[in-house]
């Protein structure tokens, strides 16, 4: 059964463009099976869509200026959710990380919590919000902030002790040393936290987006449910995930590169 | 009770003989029946028996001994980073009840901050003291020169070697301008030939700066090149078994024959001593 397996094995000096090159075949690989798909007739048209619609309808709504207040609202309840998240986790998982107390209370509540799916916040959400963008945003927040929390936490539990008790031994205390060491140093530990609470308040938020219509990407792909535009369902799924390849490579990649190479993670 | 204090060293009336002529003001540290115990797996271990111990200003005093043997956990008694289990101490006239910056620890692992580049880190301790940032600057030039760093203030750690990495951690402390350097082995990870050159510095350093250096190590040579005085410990149960004083001349060699004696009378110290216990051991656990 076991087997050794060599992971460190040398391959022959790799070209540069290689990789690119195996991933734009695969792409093109996967638009001409789609299209292929499409043009079977295994489905009838609204339930699915060939890669050429889906162009044509990006282009339409790009051009008529609905995919890019849609995006622009999304992103920016997005960012809203995110940064209350960010904050309330990064204090609740500081408290959770340095107190024990606090850490048998409300630390197992919040590990409660973060098993409980948002979209549960959902009902609540109306009731006490109606339909606003704060019973999005809430959805959101509740989404990501357990998530930050606990990867906070995580970070702090994580860090070496030494650090704490180099600072405490120079004189630092208190806020200072909250703010100066153990968030600082919590940090490559946290990230994986950070990130999950990001990818958790995109998904709460489509759900968000979907307890009634405006215009915004959860909307815009109801509006296909609607009309039976498989067109545009596929369209907006497209742009979900390109914004989140994108947030990840601009935000998220950078950060944890950063982190890794001046802790001398990574060269 | 009895059993713990250790008058079973011959050479402990001579040792307290020796520090009671220190006037008081004389006194950086007065350790009094420090002893530390703690609950390991539902077992009381001994750590340290209660020790007492006097450190005059300026004394370059070395704890040597085998892993075990409480020289760190003493040692960290007196930065307030741990608490005794009985007894006290005062360091620079003030009771010890927490870590405080007239007495600064420095690790094996240099504990300097990755997330702070090597001048910030330096500054580190003067911020939290809340001096000035122009100030900081200074005070932190003037330590990376004392240290040889000069060109490495914007470095981060990981891109330090070894060497560097401890002298920054001594830059750090020294900028904090501490009466007490307490060094947990400082140069423990270290290359030989890196290891001898921080002794030099370390040595200059302190003739320099006249401050109290406790030092900990389990090197013989190491605690006799550097001490003025090298005190024994022997492990399970940690405890002092006997102190010696070094008189050799300053600067010393590591090759100097005289050193290499005294060191080879302490090892058979100690190994006797480790010999003992054992046996103790072996006789207590027959019984």
């Amino acid at each position: 059964m076991a087997q050794a397996v060599n992971i460190t094995k040398q391959r022959s000096t790799p070209q540069w463009w290689a990789k690119p090159l195996r991933q734009v075949l695969f792409y093109l690989v996967l638009l001409f099976v789609w299209h292929k798909l499409a043009n079977s007739n295994l489905w009838s048209p609204g339930l699915f869509a060939g890669p050429l619609d889906v162009q044509n309808t990006l282009v339409e709504h790009f051009k008529d200026g609905t995919l890019i207040t849609a995006i622009s609202v999304s992103l920016r309840r997005l960012a809203i959710g995110y940064v209350i998240s960010l904050v309330l986790g990064i204090m609740l998982g500081l408290l959770i990380g340095i107190n024990r107390y606090i850490d048998e209370t409300v630390g197992s509540l919040v590990l409660g919590l973060q098993a409980l799916p948002s979209v549960c916040w959902a009902p609540f959400a109306l009731l006490w919000f109606g339909l606003s963008e704060q019973a999005m945003i809430f959805v959101v927040v509740m989404g990501a902030l357990f998530s930050i929390t606990l990867g906070v936490d995580a970070g702090i539990k994580n860090t070496p002790p030494v650090y704490l008790q180099a600072a405490r031994n120079m004189g630092a205390h208190g806020f200072a040393l909250a703010t100066q060491v153990i968030l600082p140093a919590a940090l490559p530990n946290s990230i994986v936290g950070l990130k999950q609470g990001w990818s958790f308040a995109w998904r709460s938020l489509m759900a968000a987006e979907l307890l009634y219509i405006t215009t915004s990407l959860g909307g815009l792909l109801q509006n296909g449910r609607d009309y039976s535009d498989a067109p545009l369902m596929i369209a907006v799924m497209l742009v979900i995930i390109l914004l989140g390849v994108l947030i990840n490579s601009v935000i998220f990649g950078p950060l944890e590169r950063g982190v890794r190479q001046r802790w001398g993670l990574q060269k | 009770m009895g059993q713990h204090i250790v008058t079973t060293s011959p050479h402990f009336e001579q040792r307290e003989g020796n520090i009671q002529v220190l006037p008081a003001s004389n006194v950086a540290l007065h350790v009094a029946d420090v002893s530390k115990t703690f609950m390991s797996k539902g077992r009381n271990v001994e750590a340290l028996r209660p020790v007492d111990l006097k450190v005059a200003t300026g004394e370059f005093v070395c704890f040597l001994g085998p892993s075990g043997c409480g020289k760190s956990t003493l040692l960290s008694i007196i930065a307030g980073l741990q608490e005794p289990t009985t007894g006290h101490v005062w360091a620079n006239g003030k009771h010890v009840i927490g870590p405080g910056t007239d007495r600064i620890l420095l690790f094996q692992e240099a504990a300097l901050f990755p997330w702070l580049d090597v001048q910030q880190n330096i500054e580190f301790g003067l911020r939290q003291a809340g001096i000035k940032a122009r100030e900081r600057a200074a005070i932190a030039r003037k330590f990376i020169e004392t240290v040889h760093l000069k060109g490495f203030e914007r470095s981060y750690i990981h891109q330090l070697s070894g060497g560097m990495r401890q002298r920054a951690a001594i830059a750090r402390a020294l900028a904090i301008d501490p009466a007490m350097l307490l060094m947990d082995e400082p140069f423990g990870a270290l290359d030989a030939f890196t290891r001898d050159r921080l002794h030099t510095e370390v040595e200059s350093i302190w003739a320099e700066t006249q401050k109290t250096i406790l030092f900990v190590t389990h090197n013989v040579r190491e605690a006799v090149a550097l001490g003025d005085r090298v005190v024994v410990f022997a492990p399970r149960p940690g405890r002092i078994v006997r102190e010696f004083r070094i008189d050799l001349p300053r600067p010393r060699s590591l090759e100097d024959h005289n050193l290499v004696d005294q060191s080879a009378d302490i090892l058979q110290v100690l190994r006797s001593e480790m010999v003992a216990s054992e046996e103790e051991e072996h006789n207590g656990s027959g019984r």
